[in-house]
């Protein structure tokens, strides 16, 4: 017979393990730090715009327009004499915040809709995933476009039309990740020990799923950029003479050939921020998977 | 009281439909469904403190039955009693907290978010095992109990291994306070070496605790030496039941008898008659009359045309052969 003794299994190694492979996050992860400094430098600028821009971006000066980039005036002058860079810099301000708030609505409820459907399944989820198959069916900026019409152009209403056209995908992406959680023992294991629903849904499941939601929506933020320069260039998006990145490829692109940098310079910033934001999304990626923590 | 068994169900039934109507319209079925039988009437009694074990091959409805007695899934019929008393169809706290479960699968059954502290703390806090303060050393002793260190409280579930998960699994599932464990497979994703430990564990719970055990397998050498009582499956029916050393010297089933038989050892030739040939008959469309006839090597005519219920041997001792009392002699090579 034998005795029932104790084993005291130490485990200090794998706790060594388990530190270094966390100081590896921050400076061993190529793609985020790349991303980060590239979008936090366009960041910085965007929020001091007010305090290191050189001009007013909106005050026009009609006896210097269209001039040659200068050490007055960096990237030049466009053709209501106002000045390229502070526009562009200002412009940031516009689109980034733009960018960044209209991905906040579609994440949260397309995340929460996505959730409730793939959890309790059955007729809810039908009827949602019809709904998403419906708007996935509509090119995105055919629908983005009809509806800014429809609201009327502003800022508030590209919010509206990206929110309604965008939290699908979010939908789409929790939707499927839950019902593969959902039927991970832990989840079982969590239900049998008495948790309601709501808990499991947001405590055991919810940190297994917003990885890839975060992710996703690191490249929605780019799509969302490109979608109101897009309107912008369109002249649907925010009424001049407010500085956008868009506006101002539509207003440079008449002088291509004589003044390039005007549409050129603004369209390189949206192919950077791009650049950047997806370098982020790659490196969260890497650290948030959970295969790659194991 | 004590004669009150801790667990009990009597005629649960489970079954499933499966395939839609159009493809049976297709195959020119007449029957908008087909029924999966995984469970066919299982009567199955879990005394206080004791380690019962339910063994059968892939397929027989393990499982299942274990997922009932959680009630993770609901029979198609059949009563569920915990202590004695009917289970109302309504979940409540302390039903749940009463009856716990340890999964086959290490890997899936902890969640790779949460640290080990977190974990256990939701559980003793949601149910108010102790007090908010004495969590911590509430979850140090549960780790004890189940032979991990203190240091392991801050640690999440991927710098273990699977042999300190399934302790981890097993610690998850005392935190509430149980009177029953089922232990669904607990170490067939274990290796040899590790399997030991985990059993010897099970063995120190029950003991110590009090804890009353359903241990689901399907390998007979480790039951041998963990169960007081076993219970054998075969295709959704219990075929027999008796205290371990009864079943293993005296096996009243032809199943059980080849089963036992089926254990690899090196001494002996398995004698022929005792080898089970074929596959066991698809659940979508159970024979008539014995479900085990078309593979048994005493089959009669009896055999194929009624179902026998399970039938009383001796006593502890029970068994769905209608030829029981007929079978020859068993001599196994374990039981010497």
């Amino acid at each position: 017979m034998t005795t029932p003794t104790a084993v005291l299994v130490k485990f200090k190694q794998s706790r060594r393990a388990a530190n270094s492979r966390s100081l590896k996050r921050w400076y061993q992860n190529g793609p985020l730090l790349a991303g980060m400094i590239i979008v936090g430098i366009v960041v910085v600028v965007a929020v001091f715009a007010p305090l290191i821009s050189p001009y007013d971006p909106i005050k026009q000066d009609l006896l210097s327009t269209l001039q040659s980039p200068s050490s007055a005036h960096w990237l030049g002058t466009d053709k209501l004499g106002r000045d390229v860079l502070s526009r562009l810099m200002w412009g940031a301000r516009v689109d980034l915040r733009i960018g960044f708030l209209a991905v906040l609505i579609p994440f949260v409820f397309g995340s929460i809709i996505g959730a409730l459907a793939g959890y309790f399944g059955g007729w809810f989820d039908v009827v949602v995933m019809r709904i998403v198959d419906v708007f996935f069916a509509f090119p995105f900026y055919v629908i983005v476009i009809a509806l800014v019409f429809v609201f009327g152009s502003g800022e508030t209403s590209i919010y509206l039309a990206i929110a309604v056209v965008s939290w699908v995908a979010y939908a789409k992406i929790v939707r499927g990740e839950v019902i593969v959680a959902k039927t991970q023992d832990y989840v079982t294991a969590a239900r049998l020990g008495g948790m309601s629903h709501m808990r499991i849904l947001v405590r055991h499941i919810g940190p297994n799923v917003l990885s890839q939601v975060i992710i996703y929506a690191m490249s929605d933020i780019v799509m969302d950029i490109m979608a109101i320069v897009t309107l912008g260039y369109l002249g649907l998006g925010i009424a001049p003479p407010t500085p956008e990145w868009g506006s101002m490829i539509l207003d440079g692109q008449e002088f291509i050939t004589t003044q390039w940098q005007q549409a050129t310079i603004p369209g390189l910033m949206v192919v950077v921020m791009s650049l950047g934001l997806s370098w982020i999304g790659d490196g969260l990626s890497d650290l948030l998977s959970p295969d790659r923590r194991k | 009281m004590s004669d009150v068994p801790a667990l009990k169900v009597s005629a649960i039934v489970k079954t499933y439909h499966v395939g839609t109507a159009l493809t049976n319209i297709f195959k020119g079925r007449k029957n908008r469904h087909t029924t999966l039988t995984a469970l066919a009437g299982v009567d199955l009694e879990l005394r206080r403190g004791e380690i019962l074990a339910l063994v059968g091959e892939s397929g027989s409805g393990k499982s299942t039955l274990a997922k009932i007695l959680v009630r993770s899934i609901r029979p198609t019929s059949g009563e569920l009693f915990y202590g004695g008393r009917l289970v109302p169809a309504k979940r409540t706290k302390d039903a749940t907290r009463r009856i716990q479960i340890v999964f086959q699968d290490p890997y899936s059954s902890l969640n790779p978010r949460l640290t080990v502290k977190a974990m256990l703390a939701e559980l003793l806090i949601l149910h108010k095992i102790v007090p908010r303060r004495e969590v911590r050393a509430e979850s140090i002793r549960l780790l004890n109990r189940v032979g991990l260190e203190e240091s392991a409280l801050d640690a999440y579930p991927s710098q273990f291994s699977g042999g300190q998960r399934q302790r981890l699994a097993i610690a998850r599932a005392l935190a509430v306070r149980p009177d029953i464990l089922i232990a669904d497979e607990p170490v067939s994703a274990l290796d040899v070496s590790v399997q030991a430990t985990i059993l010897e564990l099970l063995t120190s719970l029950q003991r110590e605790l009090g804890l009353s055990i359903l241990f689901i397998g399907h390998n007979l050498a480790v039951v041998q030496h963990l169960s007081q009582r076993v219970a054998v499956m075969y295709l959704g029916r219990i075929v027999e039941v008796a205290n371990t050393e009864d079943l293993f010297a005296n096996p009243r089933h032809p199943y059980t008898r080849a089963l036992i038989e089926s254990v690899p050892r090196m001494t002996e030739r398995v004698e022929d008659e005792f080898v089970i040939k074929g596959e066991p008959p698809s659940p979508l469309n159970l024979p008539q009359g014995c479900r085990f006839h078309p593979r048994c090597p005493y089959a009669v005519d009896a055999c194929r045309t009624t179902d026998p219920p399970l039938m009383h041997v001796e006593d502890w001792h029970e068994s769905a052969c209608l030829r029981f009392e007929e079978l020859p002699a068993f001599s196994s090579v374990r039981a010497r």
